[in-house]
């Protein structure tokens, strides 16, 4: 494995670092107090080719390689962890459709998601349902040549202005996953307010009322909608915000190698004291050390390889805890200044702690990795 | 491929999850409540990996992944060979 960039690599996280410098970085905190992110925004992300890039170009992608995909989302979570999740979210519902759609299906939706003429929502969780995801209580009711969906879900990003829906629910008693288009009569958003982070990620809660669709539109087949479906969604969602940890991670280091440059205490700047030099130096090791996990994780993925599974959950799991303690420690080393509405740094904190919870909590990950090292390590 | 590599193959990718070498080539894998959400995940990109097959829309059905025998026979009907798996009488 390679822990070099390629030359193409490199100039390809340059474009993607230049494009967030340019246009999400200067409106980050204003979209983050509006609570709103334009379409004009989204409309420059797809123009970039930035939506569901990955998809071969055959079904309208640009066929972009993991690892550099991996870059994108690396330098889109260092301007805002809510565009970031734009990127994740549309990513991980087309290639669900990707890997498990008919060929009706993939030429439907495929090309218009990475136009950006339809953006997805993926819709999992519920009022009383989170990690336990198995146990969905939405349904949907085959009836005559149509499903019946019922229900409800929460937490969903995007969701204010999404086209189409991934959702999962109960059919015949088994976890299954369908396409939902939002103009479906029964379907209905409310918009969250108010969020602890991810504030311009647009997220809404969705009720599904008697909501009639072709029996065509499952994605995927019956009982098989979290085990394959959800579970190709969520693989390709926990990189991209290992990736996008990794990318906040590294805005709170910038922040705090610029601020404690600056600030002056007692004659001496901040970067002079002992222990201030003590929290840059483990918030540089854990993102050089994240980095390096993600990287290992994309080469696997890239290869096909099934480990890449696992590797990936690694890789969230550090990359996010990293992020959060970056993050923890640049609102310290800021002090007062970094608990104001006008600095990013608070912004980065809120945003960190949402990224230990998405795509599978901290706690659920432990769970798998301990498993995992079972398994794998000899006793 | 011969039979019996393919099996082997398969076996050694399953006896971590099932942590057991020695398990039934007809053993019920869901039933052993030892198998993570990861697993399908996991499984689809092993037959595609080491099998240079592609799992499909049409090929999600449980009896192509519940056992040993039920994913030999899986893969050599994707790979269009006649079935590995050996019925008692054959033994």
């Amino acid at each position: 494995m390679r822990t070099e960039l390629t030359k193409k690599q490199e100039e390809a996280k340059k474009r993607f670092k230049d494009f967030v410098d340019r246009h999400v970085l200067p409106h980050a905190s204003r979209r983050d107090l509006e609570e709103s992110t334009g379409r004009e925004a989204i409309d420059r992300l797809a123009k970039a080719g930035y939506l569901a890039p990955t998809l071969p170009k055959e079904r309208g992608g640009k066929g972009m390689g993991i690892l550099t995909f991996g870059l994108l989302c690396e330098e889109m979570g260092r301007g805002s962890a809510s565009m970031l999740s734009l990127l994740t979210v549309q990513d991980m519902v087309a290639q669900g459709i990707l890997k498990w759609g008919s060929s009706k299906q993939r030429a439907r939706w495929l090309p218009s998601m990475t136009e950006g003429r339809v953006l997805a929502g993926f819709a999992l969780t519920e009022p009383n349902v989170g990690s336990d995801a198995k146990s969905v209580q939405a349904t949907a009711t085959l009836l005559d040549e149509s499903y019946v969906l019922r229900g409800e879900k929460k937490w969903i990003s995007w969701a204010q202005i999404a086209d189409l829906f991934l959702v999962v629910v109960q059919c015949a008693g088994k976890p299954s996953a369908f396409l939902l288009e939002r103009e479906t009569e029964g379907f209905s958003t409310e918009p969250v307010h108010g969020l602890l982070g991810f504030r311009s990620a647009m997220l809404a809660h969705l009720r599904l009322d008697d909501c009639r669709i072709p029996a065509n539109d499952i994605l995927g087949r019956v009982g098989f909608g979290l085990s394959h479906v959800g579970g190709t969604a969520l693989d390709c969602g926990r990189y991209s915000v290992a990736w996008g940890s990794v990318g906040l991670a590294q805005a709170c280091l910038e922040a705090c190698i610029h601020y404690s440059a600056e600030r002056e205490q007692g004659g001496s700047h901040l970067r002079e004291y002992q222990l201030v030099q003590k929290m840059i130096a483990d918030m540089f090791a854990n993102i050089s050390a994240a980095r390096m996990l993600c990287y290992r994780a994309g080469y696997l993925k890239e290869a096909g390889r099934p480990e890449s599974v696992m590797e990936t959950c690694v890789a969230k799991y550090f990359a996010s805890s990293a992020a959060y303690q970056a993050a923890t420690d640049a609102v310290q080393i800021h002090g007062a200044a970094g608990c104001g509405g006008d600095s990013p740094v608070q912004r980065y904190f809120r945003d960190a702690k949402i990224m230990e919870i998405i795509e599978g909590t901290s706690q659920m990950h432990q769970l798998l990795i301990a498993n995992h090292a079972h398994q794998v390590t000899p006793s | 491929m011969a039979r019996n590599e393919a099996k082997k193959r398969i076996r050694s990718f399953l006896s971590k999850y099932l942590r057991d070498k020695d398990f039934e080539d007809d053993r019920d894998l869901f039933s052993s409540g030892l198998l993570n959400s990861l697993f399908a995940m996991e499984l689809v990109l092993f037959v595609e990996e080491d099998f240079g097959i592609v799992v499909e829309n049409e090929d999600l059905d449980l009896t192509n992944f519940c056992s040993l025998d039920a994913i030999s026979c899986f893969i050599e009907r994707k790979k269009g060979e006649p079935s590995i798996v050996e019925t008692k009488d054959d033994a």
